[in-house]
């Protein structure tokens, strides 16, 4: 056959140079606004010599962390466990659920209004039993937290398995392809993007479901995370402490979001419209 | 019906769940080697009729006969009005997936989508993301998808609807190149006057509401068919032809 190339792919692939402006801009208007807020803080801080136990300076905060590193690491590894345990399992009971509910109308009829209710009653409400009923204060946490982020992958992901290509699916027919050819090679790509978008949510959430858990159970010993380092921190009025614990939490979020963003692009970069390349995403 | 027909309708009738009659008593003989378009407005049915002869959907009434034999699964490919391609699969992943279906060990079913994209003129572009072809590049991904299995019939569905004029022109040169040289036969659905009678050797033009056939024509023009038929004086009576048939087929008084 002739020549046939009508063109060169419409979207040429951008050097990523051409990017470099709006990429530092992106990492730098942030960074300098943060630095304005602190240098800000700091000086409102010292210009009206508020104490600490009311508000600490942005300096003091950052050497109550290094001091208290020791404490305060060892309760960030204990939420992060939590926290990480929690989104593994929610990300595949999520997943495995939503492929039965793709698989059979029933299951997801009789189920899905359950699910509803799991995620519409408040974790801080339901906490407190979760921790009475379960001995284990690890697993009574590791529940709560599970509760808050199995649902957005849940739901994310049965949208996903029903979202397939409609022609796609009789092409499958046409072919004579098995149940599980058509979920393995077809839904489950399908939803691939759904699925990752689902877990992004959800990793933010099972940190907040883990802090929540914590702050309920209360407890101290060994096995206490950063919520209870607030806490504690709260009644002894060191405050700087506080600050750092809090710190250490929005720094974990953050990161949580951003290494799942990363697998996210990872995953899709090649074909998803998502992970093209974020030039003109907001 | 005619024993030398792959396929053949009588009185065949599509009936929707929401009570639309879609096409009714449709007689229709496919003969192994024919180029057959399909020609009416949009809602005549067209589509229905075509997932039907694949099997995709069931006749309400008449019956579907194929003399031949009943067509396995690698007997007949489906060209869709999009390009409907796995975005997340390569070009020549996308061309492989049916053989794989059926079963074809990889290594095989690769090398055999590679040389299938090689004739629809892909061969460079086997790691292609669909993403990165253009719409008409990713048509012809389409037709090597189609084609791949070596299909007794190819039914095309307004494939090149969504084109510009160059590209579906272009299109319509290489899919007649392609079958002069394999002779799978193809029933081809269009709404363009045109490409039907540029395309096929028989015109079925039908009419609406309900879908029936409203007439048959012949393209009795030679193949090999190439450009300067576009513009030859047997291609402009050949059009006005069906142009008029067209029209008897819409006018209410042939209702
Ligand atoms: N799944 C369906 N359920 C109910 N009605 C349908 C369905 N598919 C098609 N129809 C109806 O059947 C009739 C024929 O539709 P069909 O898609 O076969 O027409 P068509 O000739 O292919 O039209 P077009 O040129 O627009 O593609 C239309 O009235 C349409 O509304
Ligand atoms: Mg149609």
């Amino acid at each position: 056959m002739s020549e046939a190339v009508e063109g060169a792919p419409s979207e040429a692939p951008r050097p990523g140079l051409a990017m470099a402006p709006e990429a530092w801009l992106r990492v730098l208007a942030p960074v300098v606004i943060g630095l304005l807020v602190l240098g800000g803080w700091e000086w409102l801080v010292r210009a009206r010599e508020i104490p600490p136990y009311i508000l600490p300076g942005p300096i003091a905060i950052a050497q109550a962390l290094v001091r208290d590193w020791g404490t305060l690491s060892a309760s960030l590894l204990v939420t992060l466990k939590t926290t990480g345990l929690a989104l593994l399992v929610a990300a595949a009971l999520g997943l495995l659920l939503a492929v039965a509910f793709a698989q059979s109308r029933i299951v997801e009829l009789s189920l899905f209004p359950y699910a509803v209710i799991l995620q519409v009653t408040p974790i801080v409400a339901i906490a407190p039993l979760i921790i009475i009923w379960v001995n284990d204060v690890t697993l009574s946490l590791l529940i709560c937290a599970w509760i808050v982020a199995f649902f957005p992958i849940l739901s994310n992901t049965t949208v996903g398995l029903n979202s397939t290509d409609h022609n796609l699916l009789d092409l499958f027919r046409l072919y004579g392809a098995s149940r599980w050819q058509v979920l393995w090679r077809l839904r489950l790509p399908t939803a691939m993007p759904f699925f990752l978008a689902g877990l992004r949510i959800s990793g933010g959430l099972a940190l907040i479901g883990a802090i929540v858990a914590e702050f309920v159970a209360g407890t101290g010993g060994n096995a206490s995370g950063l919520a209870y380092r607030i806490l504690e921190a709260g009644y002894q009025l060191q405050i700087p402490r506080m600050f750092a614990a809090l710190v250490l939490v929005s720094g974990t979020g953050i990161a949580i979001f951003l290494a799942l963003s990363l697998l996210s692009h990872l995953l899709l970069r090649r074909w998803h419209e998502s992970a093209m390349g974020g030039g003109e995403r907001r | 019906m005619s024993a030398a027909s792959l396929v053949s309708l009588r009185g065949v009738a599509k009936r929707y769940a929401t009570g639309t009659l879609a096409v009714r008593g449709i007689d229709l003989d496919i003969a192994p080697g024919d180029f057959v378009a399909l020609l009416g407005p949009s809602g005549c049915g067209k589509s229905t009729l075509l997932r039907m002869v694949a099997g995709l959907a069931e006749p309400t009434g008449g019956r579907i006969a194929w003399p031949g034999g009943q067509p396995s699964a690698r007997d007949i490919g489906f060209v869709f009005q999009e390009p409907t391609l796995m975005p997340w699969a390569t070009a020549q992943a996308n061309v492989a997936l049916p053989l794989e279906l059926a079963g074809m060990p990889r290594a095989e079913a690769a090398s055999r989508a590679a040389s299938m994209l090689a004739r629809v003129g892909l061969q460079g572009f086997e790691k292609a993301y669909p993403r990165a072809l253009s719409g008409g590049m990713k048509m012809r991904v389409s037709l090597a998808r189609a084609l791949v299995t070596k299909p007794r019939l190819l039914l095309m569905d307004e494939p090149f609807a969504a084109l510009d004029e160059i590209t579906r022109f272009r299109l319509n040169n290489d899919l007649l190149e392609l079958w002069t040289a394999e002779r799978f036969t193809v029933v081809f659905v269009t709404h363009s006057v045109f490409e039907s009678v540029y395309l096929a050797q028989r015109i079925v033009v039908m009419a609406p509401r309900p879908g029936r056939i409203h007439a048959e024509l012949a393209v009795d023009a030679p193949a090999p068919r190439g450009e300067e038929f576009r513009t030859s004086a047997d291609y402009a009576a050949h059009c006005r032809e069906v142009s008029q048939a067209l029209a008897a087929a819409m006018a209410p008084a042939a209702a």
